[in-house]
């Protein structure tokens, strides 16, 4: 069995590495083929006309935070919801308590986005 | 010179790893690799084509011929354009971080190609069938969001930096109705397996069974890939092409290539999932299953030509207000149905009625005005 | 040694090197880079622990969420405003502080001797009959924990 998995798993490491592979040698084409003349516009950050202000740490909005909050809480969810997927209808955990419980817990989680709604953190502002 | 010295630290780990592979024993590695290589060519190749078709398409919606010149109907244009960004110069502002800016397109890029590790076009044309290979798919979608925010970030350009912070949110957002109506389909075939999902539909497409459930994948998948009417964040009329506006030449294209490799993933997985895949009568297999995959792509081309770009706060909405409650409002039906062994058939009925409730109640809805914008200096900002 | 080991040592390495990375540079930037590496070698390492389940979870919850979670609150911040603001006054407490929690994390392992123990394969399934048999209320309280983080999330972010 060990074997089995990391086996699987030594394909993923493989496709990576091929992937890797073909966009460095794409890489090394660009920079065998390209031209390389450097020149002080060229190296400008672009903009539209106007000479560009010097970039600065810019600090975000809060909403930002409140989306990635959010989309964490429901990811660990959907986490929660996969073992369940598989099990609920099989006999040795088949009971109303398992099916009812899930079904409780997203209940729950959709109250909070109810929540959310209610105090206008959906909306962007 | 350290960031040179981190990198062959860390590729020759990855090197390291890959020859211990090697050795151990497992002689149909050479095998996988020899797959994994065709498969980037075959996607490369698919990639041209989807580019010329895409042009031809949305030319033809919009009554213009499209490329002409280069080949027959134009079908060398792409190979033209890829040797063109090829010899392109790969421009660097001086202001960038050097390292996030270049390995930013690979973090984007990496994902998206190993996804194919497990997406299978048929039972044994597929370079490793995995047991939880939906979840695999799944996980690795989310990597590549890291990817954007590098490339914007790293940019050190206002645009660059507002379009990576807006990819991030919308396709955040979009994330979960992917996650919980795959997870739906997963329950009816009682499997994570690409290769059994596709199985368990031998007699009946989960289409039937799951039209709301498509209907959202679909829009979330749209989102997901940044294509009309969710381009938010490439947005050329604002953001003059979000995370990716300093980017040239071949790191420009890698972007491209990661972009189109996820079309065609998700169009792939809008087959799988609830078109039945390979299955269909007379012919073999993988045509059954590229034709599937033409009509999902050219559906998504022909909406690109027709829809307007939603707005950001709108974009925002429809996702978190429409599409996360109505995907779990479908999981939580599917379930019970399930559960009670109700026919499933009334499921597919219910899913078409909701469907065309929710299509009359959008129409009549009030429309939202967009956010006011309230213009102050940056001095003002600073007091805040 | 046996090819397990060398696989082992090697993502271990990288687990470190990442680590070691993330709280050494300044940039944040290149430390989600370095934060990626780790949290991607971790995934690695439950693989070699045959639980491959917890190991998809480790890079869809890690590598996607919590990532770029970190990054927004880093970016709430305002780094070019408080430049002056160090941390070298706390480095010997958190040297301390690192020392003591190393000490705490390595006695388990002094104490017991590992190895020997024969490692199944977990399967997703008895992970369900697990989690949905013994542990069914703690699963129920974590729906509630994640509730408060929302709430949280929205208590903080309000504009009032």
């Amino acid at each position: 069995m060990t074997e089995d998995l990391a086996l699987k798993y030594s394909a993923v490491i493989l496709v990576t590495f091929i992937g890797i592979l073909a966009i460095g040698m794409m890489l090394v084409a660009n920079f065998l083929l390209a031209p390389k003349k450097k020149t002080l516009e060229k190296a400008l950050p672009f903009e539209c006309g106007i000479p560009a202000s010097p970039f600065s740490w810019s600090q975000i909005h809060m909403r930002y935070y409140i989306f990635a909050i959010l989309f964490l809480i429901f990811d660990v969810e959907a986490v929660f919801l996969l073992p369940w997927i598989l099990v609920f209808m099989e006999p040795i955990t088949m009971s109303p308590w398992v099916f009812y419980e899930m079904v409780f817990f997203i209940a729950i989680l959709l109250f909070g986005i109810v929540y959310s709604w209610k105090k206008g953190m959906l909306k962007w502002k | 010179m350290k960031v040179i010295v981190q990198l062959t630290l860390v590729s020759s780990a990855i090197v390291a790893a890959f020859i211990a592979l090697l050795f151990s024993g497992q002689n149909d590695i050479f095998l996988k690799a020899l797959g994994a290589s065709t498969l980037f060519g075959f996607l490369s190749v698919v990639v041209l084509a989807m580019i010329w078709y895409e042009r031809k398409l949305l030319a033809r919606i919009q009554m213009r011929i499209g490329p002409m010149r280069v080949g027959p109907f134009g079908i060398l244009q792409t190979i033209a354009d890829a040797i063109k960004l090829v010899t392109k110069e790969d421009l660097i502002p001086s202001e960038t971080d050097k390292t996030l800016y270049w390995l930013a397109p690979i973090v984007v890029f990496v994902p998206s190609f190993v996804v194919w590790t497990v997406i299978p076009f048929t039972p044994s044309l597929v370079i490793q069938e995995m047991e939880l290979g939906l979840l695999f798919v799944l996980a690795c979608s989310t990597l590549s969001i890291v990817g954007l925010i590098m490339a914007g970030w790293s940019s050190a350009n206002k645009y660059s930096v507002l379009g990576a912070l807006r990819s991030t949110a919308q396709l955040i957002s979009y994330e979960i109705p992917i996650i919980v109506t795959a997870l739906t389909i997963a329950m009816l075939a009682d499997s994570l397996n690409l290769i059994e999902i596709v199985k368990a539909q031998s007699s009946v497409a989960y289409v039937l069974f799951q039209p709301l459930g498509l209907a959202l994948f679909f829009i979330a998948a749209l989102a997901e890939l940044g294509r009309t009417p969710f381009d938010i964040y490439h947005a050329e009329s604002e953001l003059v092409g979000g995370p990716f506006v300093e980017y040239s030449g071949a790191h420009w294209s890698i972007f491209y290539l990661a972009e189109y490799f996820n079309t065609f993933l998700f169009a792939t997985l809008v087959s799988l999932l609830f078109l039945g895949g390979w299955l269909g009568p007379w012919l073999p297999g993988i045509i059954w299953l590229f034709i599937k995959i033409f009509i999902v792509i050219s559906i998504i081309f022909w909406i690109r030509g027709t829809y307007p770009r939603l707005r950001i706060d709108q974009l925002m909405e429809v996702g978190w207000k429409g599409l996360v409650p109505l995907s779990f409002a479908n999981f939580v039906l599917t379930a019970v149905f399930i559960y009670y062994s109700w026919s499933l058939w009334i499921l597919g009925f219910i899913g078409i009625a909701s469907i065309l409730l929710i299509m009359f109640t959008y129409k009549k809805r009030k429309i939202s005005q967009p956010p006011e914008i309230i213009l102050i200096s940056s001095s003002e900002v600073r007091r805040v | 040694m046996s090819g397990e080991v060398i696989v082992f040592t090697i993502i271990s390495a990288m687990v470190l090197f990442g680590a070691l990375g993330v709280v050494s540079t300044k940039n944040v930037g290149h430390a989600t880079l370095y934060l990626l590496i780790t949290l991607g070698s971790v995934a690695g390492i439950f693989i070699l622990l045959l639980a491959e389940f917890l190991a998809l979870v480790q890079i869809l919850i890690y590598g996607g969420a919590i990532t770029i979670v970190l990054l927004f609150a880093l970016m709430l911040t305002r780094v070019d405003e408080f430049s002056s603001i160090k941390d070298a006054v706390q480095r010997p407490v958190a040297i301390v502080v690192s020392v003591l929690l190393l000490g705490v994390i390595i006695t388990p392992f002094l104490q017991e001797t590992l190895g020997g123990q024969s490692l199944t394969e977990s399967n997703l399934r008895t992970l369900g009959h697990e989690l949905f048999t013994k542990w069914l209320i703690p699963f129920e309280v974590a729906s509630l924990v994640l509730l408060v983080a929302l709430i949280g999330a929205i208590v903080v972010g309000r504009d009032d």
